[in-house]
């Protein structure tokens, strides 16, 4: 039996699970998941910025606050940190490992070659389309718009890397579930056509790749008496060379692991159950048994998996216009038919100016705003306060920043009384969208590094 | 026959991809999984999304689970990055569903 835990379910997270999770309890492998799809173009904009740039700094940080920790308890560590700059994420890492005096003593591995910027245009112009998978429309149709293209990697990969003796992995656009994948295929000497136990262990990455939220967080099922959320554990998987696998936690932490808090991970971003599809299998979800196993334990069993199949998975970013949002807060009495006004008068207003927009999104928070009237049913009269919460989108960058300048007037020359100007005017942002496409896998030589600190 | 609302006998979890979010019902007791299976169908839950969800639901069946899990299409305003919702990623349309009334046997 391995153990396999999670310390980070996007860049954000909290910065210290990952240290608990190495300091409480045993574990072999530390993973930890650093991309959105949001993330990609953010550090594709750091490393134009600087070419040192363009991964996760927080990683590095964490690496020196855990190194000690590490090379004692012989706790290796994958991470999708590297963003579009895994090397420079391992220099980075390897500084620290001199810094602290461990020259030497660790292996640092490299995963890239899901970067296809550097080839974009050589890939479209030989023919690989990468056709929007909702729309169907080349990616040549907004060529001039994109800001990064990734593919996704699997689990094999990190495995090679693994198989050279790495004790960190900084991956670029590795799969969440390939990173709990490898450790076992590595471990257990799973083969490339062991689709049930591949399934196996995609379906144990999926449940702690977003952390805590299969251990008790955000979890609707007792959530009133939820033991020491300020405290709560971070996932482990106990899995086992047949496939079975047991999510847990350290013990001494908050949080609960429950069939119901797995369940409700299981279900989450899932699309058709039967058909979970990743770079290393097809896994079934309609096939998991699931069964109590002790305190904060739940075993998975039963699980199957189909071959995999012959495309990567890509995601483009592209820019796509630009965005607002701002909020005022209406007080009682009549809050929310001061907020409506205001809204109206707003809309008005931005009419006036002779200002036109792809969409404005008005919503009412405290007053139906994550449901709707229709779900939510009409407020009563006597709200406290509501929020008002309106957003514009457009192309022309220059009428969204002239929307932002037409809330805070409203301040003393619209309804009264009114509050909540304290941060200032809202930001522009520049809309990122994403352009799923599929590409065939020979297209893509995933590159393995592993050399040492 | 009992009307309940569906958050006495079940829980749930969204999340999104693109402008699809998904919405993942789970039955609290096994027992009530064949009365989600029998209530809550697509149709119902387009209707019930109806001010929120301007494309097709679709339904799958995970009775290992005891759960149901709907794509509920062109329901975040053209999803994460693009959306001016409030909830741009769909995180709480799975208590929105758990505001839905069914029938529900009375020996259950």
């Amino acid at each position: 039996m391995i153990r396999i835990a999670n310390g980070q379910g996007f860049w954000g997270d909290s910065l210290e699970a990952p240290v608990e999770q190495v300091r409480r309890g045993p574990i072999d492998y530390l993973t930890l998941d650093y991309l959105a799809e949001i993330t990609m173009s953010i550090v594709q904009k750091q490393k134009a910025r600087d070419p040192k740039q363009g991964y996760a700094r927080d990683f590095v940080e964490m690496i020196a606050r855990v190194l000690p920790d590490l090379v004692e308890r012989r706790v290796k560590v994958i991470a999708n940190a590297g963003g579009v700059n895994p090397q420079g994420c391992r220099d980075a890492v390897a500084e620290v490992v001199k810094r602290l005096g461990f020259q030497g003593k660790v292996k640092i591995g490299i995963v890239a070659g899901d970067d296809l910027m550097p080839n974009l245009d050589s890939l479209l112009a030989r023919g690989v389309e990468l056709k929007n998978m909702e729309t169907g429309e080349p990616l040549s149709s907004v060529r001039p718009f994109v800001q990064s293209a990734n593919v996704y990697l699997g689990a094999w990969p990190v495995v090679e890397a693994l198989r050279q003796g790495a004790d960190i992995v900084i991956c670029g656009r590795v799969t969440d579930t390939g990173l709990a994948l490898a450790p076992m295929i590595h471990e257990f000497g799973w083969g490339k056509e062991d689709w049930n136990k591949l399934a196996a262990g995609t379906i144990a990455g999926h449940t702690v790749e977003c952390g805590a939220q299969c251990t008790g967080g955000n979890c609707q099922v007792g959530w009133r008496d939820m033991p020491n959320y300020a405290d709560i554990g971070y996932p482990i998987i106990e899995a086992e060379p047949d496939g079975s696998f047991v999510i847990t936690k350290h013990a001494g932490t908050g949080g609960r692991v429950s069939i119901p808090s797995v369940k409700e991970q299981l279900l989450y971003e899932l699309g058709d159950p039967r058909e979970y599809i990743t770079p290393d299998c097809v896994a079934d979800f309609t096939s998991i048994q699931l069964a109590d196993a002790g305190p904060d334990r739940v075993r998975f069993s039963g699980i199957q998996g189909r071959p995999a199949t012959p495309f990567y998975k890509v995601s483009v970013s592209y820019s796509n216009g630009f965005k607002a949002a701002g909020t005022l807060v209406y007080s009682w009495p009549d809050a929310f038919a001061k907020a409506q006004l205001a809204d109206r008068i707003l809309r008005e207003r931005l009419d006036r100016i002779g200002l036109q927009f792809d969409a404005v999104v008005s919503e009412f928070v405290g007053a139906g705003a994550c449901h709707g009237l229709k779900l939510a049913g009409t407020p009563p009269a006597d709200l406290p306060e509501v929020l008002l919460r309106i957003g514009v989108r457009s192309q022309n960058k220059n009428a969204v920043d002239r929307f932002t300048k037409e809330l805070a007037p409203l301040a003393l020359n619209g309804p009264p009384v009114v509050t909540g100007f304290g941060s200032g005017r809202p930001q522009v942002q520049e809309i990122v969208a994403y352009w799923p496409a599929l590409m065939p896998k020979p297209e893509v030589t995933p590159e393995v590094t592993v050399t040492e600190a | 026959m009992a009307r309940r609302k569906l958050v006495e006998i079940a829980h749930a979890r969204s999340g999104d991809k693109g402008d699809t979010a998904n919405v993942g019902l789970i039955a609290l007791d096994a027992k009530h999984y064949p009365v989600l299976v029998g209530e809550v169908t697509a149709e119902r839950v387009k209707q019930h999304f109806s001010e929120i969800c301007r494309g097709k639901v679709e339904r799958f069946e995970l009775p290992n689970l005891g759960a149901l899990n709907f794509l509920l299409h062109e329901s975040l305003d053209g999803g994460g990055t693009i959306s001016l919702k409030a909830d741009p990623q769909g995180k709480t349309y799975s208590a929105a569903l758990l505001r839905m009334e069914i029938d529900v046997p009375d020996d259950l």
